[in-house]
Parts: structure tokens; sequence; C-alpha cells
């Protein structure tokens, strides 16, 4: 069995990545998508520890963040087109109406 | 074994916010109904609920446990939801937010607050987080013909999405660490038995990233960033219940899962959360002097508090907490009721945001100068208002703890934040009138003005009362 900590470390990579693309994108569903990268690592830790603490909590956990990360995405998109309808962009940079 | 006891007040609420739904979809167009009245009956009946549920610690699931300490936030939540509600009508009719949508959701945020406050399992901390964070996205956005709106809305949601992310990665670690449970109690056991030694380093990843998460929520700097933009960006009155709403039930789970769950690794985080608790009074002090939008002004403002109430967590002793409650309480009355009269005199065309909006407010309408004027001289703790007594408390438990450089700290900003408190009351009194249309006030609303007027005297008249009862729900958690 492949042990715990190489996915812990997986996951750690996985996070930082999605990390960096929320920083680094200059595309609103990309920066959406790094999100949703951040979550699945999350998962991913979840499941690894449930596997190997040998119980099935881990895995039912992984449900409920998939359901909640639908929703999250199920607002997100919503605002991104209300936002898309006010300046036709999806330029982070564009968005200049309120101070940064 | 199961108990339904614990969740009867969420449930009321919940079930307010679904007539809510079911009123606007069966409204005919065109129709005027008093929606909101659903509202204040499902908060009523909460709050009547809580109080029927004092000292009975019922425990719902396993997961849901109202505690005297939550049902102290449910009453702050109920407060708070009740003054919106009676602020509600006036401002949802003028500015023509779509009525059913609106006090929906904010019935569902205040369902969710309530159960992030009850809640001692970590998983349903975060669901009813999510809950709370999803209803208050789209109310900041609810304008969807404002572009300050929308952008407010989304940078709200991309920083809560990504710190809720945070969060969720310090619950696995939790999990990790507590052998398979995200049960507080289990965590906190998990840790008091490793307390010989250094602790692992998952733990400490642990403690930090669900650190990080409510940071976020409770604007702590540096994860303040999205808090001016949304509290600009929003509809004033949905300014008013998210800048208190979400602060009281943030601040709830921050106190119930770092003073009781990970207090066995106090050492190491409360050198950290007194750094933050520094940075957050002194950054929202000093930017919030030089602003010229009110909305703006109120958001660094409560930053600033945000700061005032770490300092109870770090001190971490029973007057702390009961001191944060208290300020909870105080904060939420004073500051709703004076975003409340920026929200009551906007309209549609004109937000009635901007400092020179209110010069001359003295010549037309004297009745709300003067709320006005107690209100924000709450904010800047000046006696007998409630802001007073509960930064007096705050101080109190931080200097019995020997954090001295903390307290002078918080001492000086709430000095130099009463200088940008005492501009607006300048305008009010002092200068020529500004040539804007302000609107009629209806009953109602002054009526809720005048309750949130009597709390902030009676919390700073009277404090000692509603303090014990803070002391007494504390004592039972903890």
């Amino acid at each position: 069995m492949v042990p715990l900590n190489y996915y812990l470390v997986l996951s750690g990579v996985l996070f930082a990545i999605g990390t960096a693309g929320v920083f680094l994108r200059r595309n609103l569903i990309t920066v959406l998508l790094s999100i949703e990268i951040m979550l699945n690592a999350v998962n991913l830790t979840f499941v690894a520890v449930g596997r190997y603490l040998g119980t099935v909590d881990g895995q039912i956990i992984t449900f409920f963040v998939m359901t909640v990360a639908a929703a999250e995405a199920a607002v997100g998109l919503a605002l991104v087109i209300s936002l898309f309808r006010h300046r036709e962009t999806l330029n982070p940079d564009a968005f200049t109406a309120l101070k940064w | 074994m199961t108990d339904y006891a614990a969740i009867i007040p969420i449930v009321i609420v919940v079930l307010s916010a679904v007539a809510a739904m079911l009123a606007e979809a069966i409204r005919l167009p065109g129709e005027r109904m008093p929606i909101y009245g659903f509202g204040l009956i499902g908060l009523v009946g909460a709050a009547v609920a809580s109080l029927f549920l004092w000292n009975t610690d019922a425990h719902s699931f396993f997961v849901i446990r109202s505690d005297n300490f939550a049902l102290f936030i449910n009453l702050v939540l109920c407060v708070i939801g009740i003054l919106t509600m009676m602020f509600s009508n006036d401002v949802v009719e003028r500015e023509h937010i779509p009525a059913g949508e609106y006090y929906a959701l904010t019935l569902f945020a205040i369902s969710g607050m309530m159960m992030m406050a009850a809640a001692t399992d970590l998983l349903v901390i975060f669901i009813a987080l999510e809950i709370l964070s999803l209803a208050v996205y789209v109310l900041t956005g609810i304008r969807r013909e404002s572009p300050a709106g929308s952008e407010g809305a989304f940078k709200y949601f991309l920083l809560g999405a990504f710190s809720s992310a945070f969060f969720l990665y310090g619950i696995a670690f939790a999990f990790a660490v507590s052998n398979g449970s995200t049960r507080i109690e289990d965590i906190g056991r998990a840790l008091s038995a490793q307390a010989t030694g250094a602790p692992p380093m998952l733990a400490l990843l642990a403690v930090g990233l669900l650190a990080v998460g409510f940071a976020f929520k409770i604007s702590a700097v540096p994860f303040h960033m999205w808090t001016p933009d949304a509290y600009e960006g929003a509809p004033t009155i949905v300014t008013a219940f998210m800048s208190t709403g979400v602060k009281a039930a943030a601040f709830a789970a921050f106190v119930r899962v770092f003073l009781s769950a990970l207090e066995p690794l106090q050492v190491h985080w409360i050198p950290i959360l007194a750094v933050v608790a520094a940075a957050t009074m002194i950054l929202g002090t000093v930017v919030g002097v030089v602003q010229s939008n009110i909305k703006r002004m109120l958001a660094y403002s409560s930053i600033a508090h945000a700061g005032y109430m770490l300092l109870g967590i770090v001190s971490a002793n029973s007057a702390g907490k009961a001191a944060i409650l208290f300020y909870l309480l105080s904060y939420a009355v004073t500051n709703i009721g004076a975003l409340g009269i920026v929200a009551l005199l906007g309209t549609a065309k004109h937000q009635h945001d901007e400092l020179r909006d209110f010069s001359g407010l003295w010549r037309t309408r004297p009745g709300l100068a003067g709320l006005m004027t107690i209100f924000l001289l709450s904010l800047g703790g000046i006696p007998p208002t409630a802001g007073f007594i509960g930064k007096w408390y705050i101080f109190t438990a931080a200097v019995q703890e020997g954090h001295y450089a903390l307290a002078i700290i918080g001492v000086l900003t709430s000095v130099i934040s009463v200088f940008f408190y005492l501009r607006i009351v300048v305008m009010m009194y002092m200068t020529e009138g500004a040539d804007v249309v302000r609107p009629r006030i209806s009953r109602m609303a002054m009526t809720g003005l005048g309750l949130a007027t009597v709390a902030t005297f009676y919390l700073g008249v009277l404090p000692t009362r509603v303090l014990d009862v803070a002391l007494d729900s504390i004592s039972t958690i903890f």
C-alpha cells in the first residue's frame, strides 16, 4: 500500500497549485477552477486519511464537500455572468468600480 | 436518543424563509405584500424558543448543541434580524430590490448563522458557514443593474470561497489528528492526550488553516481585503445585516473551536492571534480615517471592531469570553442602527452614502441626526453608551492576562477612531445643507431605530445584567 505521507504531499502540492492559480490567473473562470482544485486537494486528504484509518468517514465527508463545491460553483458562475454583462470581459484587472 | 429540541430555533427561521419564498411565488405581479411580516414572526418565534431552551443544554444529532452560549448568540442574531426586517420594508420598495428573494435569503443566512453558533462538529460548522456565506454573496449582488454591486459580490465570493478551502483543509488535518473524527470534543481530547512534548506538525497545520478561515470571515488583517468592497457594493441594508450577523456567527464558532478544542495548543496560537489583533485594530482605524464614503468608513471601523473582539479571544479568560458576547451584542445594535439610518436615507438613484450627503442633516431631519450621533458615539466608545462598556470589558480582560501592549493599542486606536466618527457628526450639525432629496421614513423603521437607541443606552448604563447572562452562558461550554 502507498504510505499516507505520499497522499498528504500530493494533496499539499495540489492545494498549492490551486492557491497559485487564484493569484496568478487572469481569467475569472480559471480562478474559479483553481478554487475547485483546492477543494479537491482537500477531498484527497479526507479520503487518504479515512483509508489509512480504515473508516468510511473520510469518504462520506467528501460527498458533503462535493455538494458544497457544486453550490458554490453555481453562485460563482451566476456572479461571473452578472459581472460580464457590465464589462464584457473576464479579466479581473478590468473591475475597478471599487478601489481594490 | 435523538432530540429535536436543539434545532427548533433554526427550524422556525427556515420555515419563515420558506414562507417568504412561497409568498413571492403566489404574489400577483405588481401586488405589494408585507413579506417582512413572515421574517418578524419567524425571528420572534426563534427568540422565544431560544428563551425556552435556556439552561436545558439540548443536543440534537450529536452535532448541534443549544447550550446557553449558542442561545445567547441566537438572541443576538434575532435582534439583528428583527431590526433588519423593520428597516427593510422601506428600503426594499424604494430601491427595487426583489422582495421575496431578499427576505428569503436574509432568513436563510440567519438560519446558517444560528447553526454555526450551535454546531459542535467542524464539518457542521463548515456547512453552516457555507449556508450563510452563499446567501450573503447573493444578497451583496442582489442589485444586478449596479456594477459596483456585482463587483463587490464577486470579490466577496472569490475570497470567501478561497478562505473556505483553507478552512476545509484545516478540518482535514484536524480529522487526521483526532483519528478520524471532526467532533470538537474528540479533537480536544486527542490534542490534550498528546499535550506533552512538541505537538505534531499536522495539529499545527490544522490550527493555522482554521485560523485563516475564521480570520477571513471576521475580516481580520491580513485577510480583510474584501470587506470595504463588499460593504460598499452591497445595498446599505445588506451591509448593516452582514457586518453584524456574519461577525456574530463567525466569532461564536471561532470562540468555540479555539477556546475549547484547540485550547491545548494555546501557547502556539495566542502569540500569532495577538499580532493579528494588533494589526487589525491599527489598520482598521488608520485607513478608516481617510475614507470619504460612509459605508467604506464603517467597513474599516468594522475591521477595527473585529480587532477589539480578537483581543477577547487572545485574553482567553472567562472575562474575555464574556466580553466578546457583550461586545457582539452592543456592536450589533449600534452598527445596525448607524447603517440603518444610511440605508433609510438612500433612494434608488442616490445612495446617500458619501460624507457630504450628511451635511446639514440636523436642519432637515433633527431626529435622525440625533440618533445617528448616538450610534456613532457608541461605535467610538464614548460613555454612557454600549460601545464604551464593551470596550471597557475587553480591555480589562486583556490587562488581566498581562497583554498591556495590546490594551494600550486598543485604547489609542479607539481614540483615533473617535475622530472619524465625529467627522460625520460635525458634518451633520455644522455645515450647510446638501442638495439631496431625503425620503420619508415609515413609522416601523423609526420604531426600529428607537429600539436600537434604547438598547444602546440600556447596555451602556445598566450593563451588569447582560454581562451576568454572558458570563453564565460562557460557563456552560468551557
